[in-house]
């Protein structure tokens, strides 16, 4: 008898083809748009064309006269109902029908239900609404601006329009670092506001019986159980009789974790109405309403040493945060987490203050694709190098290997508080660096400049915390950040396995399974995959943040174990030896020194049913609740290099190396498509992809002609390396992978085109670098803001 | 995205057409390849009574050369068969630079030539090479056919000179009196990506000397613009270092851009000024 071979059977390393994938190519997914109910009807909102205004009359009478149309719902409705404003996830209030005021464009303020969606929005256009404009506010500075209009005047005790203040560190520690420091690099950026902007928008189809008092609510949601805790808290229904199904979902990056308002009218519709309501968002609505990312200034200094060796950080962040404080984001730190920040780098003290700003553009979400700021934190660390590599006339590679933690360093405590876990970071700079022949660019590099070409190259290299959470300092709505598996094996050897966790394109149905081989032995093909149905599903926080392998990803396999912990008592029996007696091998239970002799899982699986031992009760299947000690630390260094054409300010990427290290690849296919699909994004944020306002509040970048996303065409290739540091704490060793390439990528990019310019004068441009503000950079030798109000003259 | 409500005819000949938009005049709007009508109907900014899709009209979709060098452009022939067309890239290098800039391929295995030039935005790539090509559309209406200028046909942002009643049959190219060159520079930001900048440049040159230009400025202004001093130029003499700098200047100082979120002012003018520079550059031929 040979052992199985592990990747034969769909087990860890096995680079399987995504399960899901047969229905999606074939067009076979259940979207939410694919969800039609008996009597359903059609739900479409109005929506403020102003970023800031009073609201002086609302009349609906003309739409309630469109035959077709079934409901008419405004703020004073939902008033009359106490639904009016909603509790956000950042502990703030959130209008759910605008009632007083409009506080950015885009924002909700009439809704209308009706057999079509045509003639919903028919109604639509037949609502009166007169509004009296205020001043409008679109940055952090406007908002602090002695005598803005306050902006959330809805607010008992709020005089101004800050929206909170936060600190981390040592401040006296770090004034007394900079007060010895040999040189004080520092850098002022802003972060563009960026959109997830999946594909599929969001949308729900509330269907609330009546008859038997069941809410169930098909809705594109990234965390069906939040949601459910949310409806149970807001709407008051008892949370047995709320079904939140999350279905097939068309991406969602981070776009699907907060609740929005749509979900509320159509919950509240189908109550009012007893039919079945569907409001699917169009793509304006989409950009212009729901939870975007970023939006951060960046104030920043390095205390650096002569030799290289970075002494203290100091940074400010202004967050703006739009009219409303909605950050979907589980931390108990108010700017997520963006004192990860340097935690690759041995430094041993740091001060970090924040301020959040209202301003009047849509609230937040705050994630794309991040785990809370993430993005933000690396993207200034990363910049920060550079420049205070280039302030000291450092080689950015040496400045780097200076200052990155060594291997023998772990776990290590950062001036913030975090506790990084593993990691080679030399190791996987040198490989990048060895990719990209980083000595022979810089040659190359020197004669090309001769010739008045200007090439560029640029390093990011970065740790993230991955993994939501730990229930120390993790939570939403007070319910702590653990995940959850449940693992049901048949008869027959064949298994069904449920976690809390939602799918969303990362390919679970595929993964999961593969973590189960690997426990059990039992072919991934024979394990099939469900999630996102609170009525079946096991309790689970949702997918986001990196977090379904750290967490959901360690429930799968701590169920596992339980399952082989239980087969083996039944393979003892089956095998007339004591328990003590069995040893385990992939897939099989044998008898210690008689290795002929033995039980396979799936012989094990037919007895638990058939024939256990006495006293044992019948059947094969367990549930984990997985609460993780710590954060998961992937590493990843990203090296690109570009050329700028110096007449018109367009640059090309000429290469891109990623090395990433995410601990144990369950599926290194998977895992690659992740970190192609990240460094595409990152791409985008650098080059073309933001969502700005102009002075009076209406948003560029709410449709696709003017918030670009990236195609094959102008995608760079990507040039992939590993390297493999076991997560310390994780059951298999894995570390998160979903986001770092968007995390670590764009400080990658925007490093290179500076380096390009090469011109001490041009610290910063900010992002997207759009061939006009490299061109100005060139033409002014200086830095280039890139925050809003975009100019009109 | 949900239209207001509209009729929908599909003429299957020229006569039902003309009779459609004699009967419906202003309230009606022809359909061709739907790349711009659909989403400003989706979008309702655009809300006729009837649209007539013409797609099932014989006779509409030709690309053909006359004897005498005319080339004309059916309503129907698509972006993507001018794409394709070994003659225009033999003979028409404007056209063939352009086509493959236009919009991404989904668009242009669905949009037409004459569709876009109607559309008439100031962001639309051919208007800009049918003017500089000198060319003209044929407009055809219960009276039958008469042409109009491209210099005259686009009267505003989003509107042409077809009076009710007509619609646009095809797009001429008048017979070259030399040899052709020019080319197509659009700045982008990404496929499918309208134009930042697009500048069409055409040449005709004989005997050593240009004789007849056309540069025409895309997404620098209300309309398509077309940048006649600059072109004049660089008539009547060959092509030199000093008439190629006064047309870049000149059609900088043709382009009337506003600043927005994908350029200044001055950046726009100088990426005009750049293009016509690159154009020229590639418009030299190399023995006439
Ligand atoms: C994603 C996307 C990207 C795009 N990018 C670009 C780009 O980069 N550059 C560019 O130039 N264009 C771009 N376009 C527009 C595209 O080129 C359209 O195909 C073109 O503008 C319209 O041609 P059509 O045949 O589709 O016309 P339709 O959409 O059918 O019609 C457009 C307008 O012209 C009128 N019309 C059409 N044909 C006639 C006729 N024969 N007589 C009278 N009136 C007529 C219609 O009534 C309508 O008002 C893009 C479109 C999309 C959807």
């Amino acid at each position: 008898m040979t052992a199985l071979d592990e990747v034969k059977i769909g087990g860890l390393g096995a680079s399987r083809l995504r399960v899901e994938d047969q229905r999606f190519v074939r067009g076979r997914g259940t979207y939410l748009d694919d969800i039609k109910l008996p009597g359903m009807l059609y739900m479409e909102i109005v929506r403020s064309p102003l970023a800031h205004a009073r609201i002086t009359r609302i009349d609906t009478s003309k739409a309630w006269q469109i035959p077709g149309v079934r409901l008419v719902l405004t703020g004073e409705m939902m008033a009359q109902r106490n639904l009016a404003w909603m509790p956000t996830l950042s502990y703030d209030t959130q209008a759910v029908l605008a009632t007083d005021k409009v506080r950015f464009q885009g924002q909700e303020v009439v809704v209308v239900v009706a057999d079509d969606p045509y003639i919903a929005k028919d109604g639509c256009d037949a609502v009166e609404i007169d509004y009296e404009p205020l001043p409008a506010i679109v940055n952090p500075e406007q908002s602090a601006a002695p005598g803005a209009p306050i902006i959330r005047d809805d607010k008992p005790g709020q005089t101004d329009n800050t929206c909170y203040r936060w600190e981390v560190g040592d401040r006296e520690a770090t004034e007394r670092a900079f007060a010895e420091a040999d040189v004080v690099s520092s850098l002022k950026l802003h972060y563009p506001r960026s959109h997830p902007s999946p594909i599929e928008c969001c949308g729900a189809v509330a269907d609330f019986d009546a008859g038997t008092g069941k809410l169930t609510v098909y809705m594109t949601t990234q965390a069906p159980h939040i949601v459910r805790a949310a409806v149970a808290l807001i709407a008051e229904l008892p949370e047995h009789q709320i079904r939140i199904v999350s279905p097939d979902i068309g991406g969602g990056f981070g776009n699907k974790v907060p609740v929005y308002p749509g979900y509320v009218h159509a919950i509240l519709a189908s109550i009012l109405t007893g039919r079945p309501v569907k409001w699917i968002e169009d793509k304006t609505g989409n950009l212009i309403s729901t939870g975007f990312g970023r939006d951060m200034y960046l104030d920043a200094q390095m205390a650096l040493r002569r030799d290289g060796k970075i002494l203290a950080v100091r940074m400010h962040a202004d967050t703006d945060q739009g009219a409303f404080f909605a950050d979907a984001q589980p931390s108990k730190f108010k700017v997520g987490l963006l004192h990860s920040a340097f935690a690759c780098y041995d430094i041993g003290i740091g001060y970090i203050t924040a301020q959040g700003h209202y301003t009047n553009k849509a609230p937040g979400g705050v994630a794309y694709r991040c785990s809370f700021r993430v993005t933000e934190a690396m993207f200034f660390q990363e910049r920060m190098m550079q420049a205070a590599a280039t302030d000291l006339g450092m080689d950015q590679a040496e400045f780097r290997r200076i200052n990155l933690r060594r291997d023998v360093a772990f776990p290590a405590r950062t001036p913030f508080g975090f506790l990084v876990d593993s990691g080679q970071y030399h190791k996987c700079l040198q490989v990048g660096l060895d990719a990209i022949g980083y000595d022979e660019f810089r040659r190359e590099q020197a004669a090309a400049r001769e010739k008045g070409r200007l090439l560029g190259i640029g390093i990011s290299t970065m740790t993230e915390p991955l993994g939501a959470g730990n229930s120390r300092e993790y939570d939403i709505l007070g319910i702590k950040m653990f995940d959850s598996a449940e693992l049901r094996v048949h008869l027959t050897g064949k298994a069904i396995l449920r976690t809390g966790a939602r799918t969303q394109g990362q390919g679970h149905e595929t993964t999961w399974a593969q973590i189960v081989a690997h426990e059990l032995g039992i072919p991934a093909d024979d394990v099939v995959v469900e999630e996102g149905d609170t009525d079946t599903a096991p309790y689970g926080m949702g997918t986001y943040a990196s977090r379904s392998t750290p967490v959901a990803g360690a429930a799968v396999s701590m169920a596992a174990r339980k399952v082989r912990a239980k087969a083996r008592k039944i393979a003892a029996h089956l095998l007339e030896v004591s328990e003590e007696d069995v040893e385990w091998e992939l897939g099989r239970f044998y008898v210690r020194g008689a290795p002929e002799r033995g039980a396979s899982i799936q012989e094990c699986a037919m007895a638990a049913y058939s024939n256990m031992p006495d006293g044992m009760e019948p059947g094969l299947e367990a549930t984990a609740y997985y609460d993780p000690p710590n954060l998961t630390w992937p590493f990843a260094c990203y090296i690109v290099t570009v050329e700028v054409d110096p007449e018109t300010g367009v640059w090309d990427v000429l290469r891109v190396v990623a090395v990433d290290d995410c601990g144990v690849r369950i599926n290194p296919m998977i895992v690659e498509g992740q970190i192609m699909g990240g460094l595409t994004e990152a791409y985008a944020m650098a080059s073309m992809q933001f969502q700005t306002y102009d002075a009076d509040g209406n948003m560029i970048g709410a449709n696709y002609m003017d918030y670009l996303l990236p195609t094959a065409w102008e995608t760079p290739g990507f040039e992939l390396h590993e390297v493999v540091t076991p997560c310390p704490h994780h059951p298999i060793g894995a570390k998160g992978v979903g986001e770092c390439a968007a995390v670590g990528g764009p400080a990658a990019f925007v490093n290179a085109v500076i380096d390009a310019i090469g011109d001490a004068g041009v610290r910063n441009i900010d992002m997207p670098l759009l061939p006009d503000r490299v061109w100005t950079a060139l033409q002014t030798r200086q830095s280039v803001s890139g925050a809003p109000p975009v100019g009109r003259s | 995205m949900y239209p207001a409500k509209f009729a929908y005819e599909a003429p299957r000949s020229i006569q039902e057409l003309l009779d459609l938009l004699a009967r419906h005049g202003d309230d009606a709007k022809v359909l061709a390849g739907g790349q711009s009508l659909v989403p400003m109907l989706k979008l309702r900014f655009a809300a006729p009574e009837l649209v007539v899709d013409i797609n099932g009209v014989p006779g509409l979709d030709h690309l053909t050369e006359d004897p005498d060098g005319t080339l004309r452009v059916g309503a129907l022939c698509r972006h993507v068969t001018l794409e394709r067309s070994a003659l225009l890239a033999a003979e028409y290098p404007v056209m063939a630079a352009a086509a493959p800039l236009v919009a991404d391929p989904m668009v242009r295995s669905r949009g037409t030539m004459v569709g876009s030039i109607c559309h008439a935005d100031p962001q639309g790539d051919w208007a800009s090479v049918l003017m500089a090509l000198g060319g003209h559309i044929v407009a055809m209406g219960p009276r039958g056919k008469r042409p109009i200028a491209m210099t005259d046909f686009v009267v505003g942002p989003f509107q042409n000179a077809l009076q009710p009643g007509e619609f646009a049959y095809e797009a001429v190219v008048p017979p070259p009196v030399g040899q052709r060159t020019g080319t197509y520079l659009k700045l982008e930001r990404r496929v499918g990506d309208f134009a930042t900048v697009g500048v069409a440049v055409s040449l005709e040159h004989s005997g050593g000397r240009v004789v007849r230009a056309g540069i025409a400025l895309t997404g620098v202004g209300p309309a398509t613009i077309n940048a006649a001093d600059a072109a004049d130029v660089l008539v009547g003499k060959p092509l030199s270092e000093e008439t190629v700098e006064q047309a870049a200047r000149l059609a900088a100082e043709a382009a009337q851009p506003q600043a927005d979120h994908r350029g200044s002012v001055e950046y726009k003018r100088h990426v005009v000024a750049t293009f016509v520079r690159r154009g020229l550059a590639r418009g030299e031929v190399v023995a006439a």
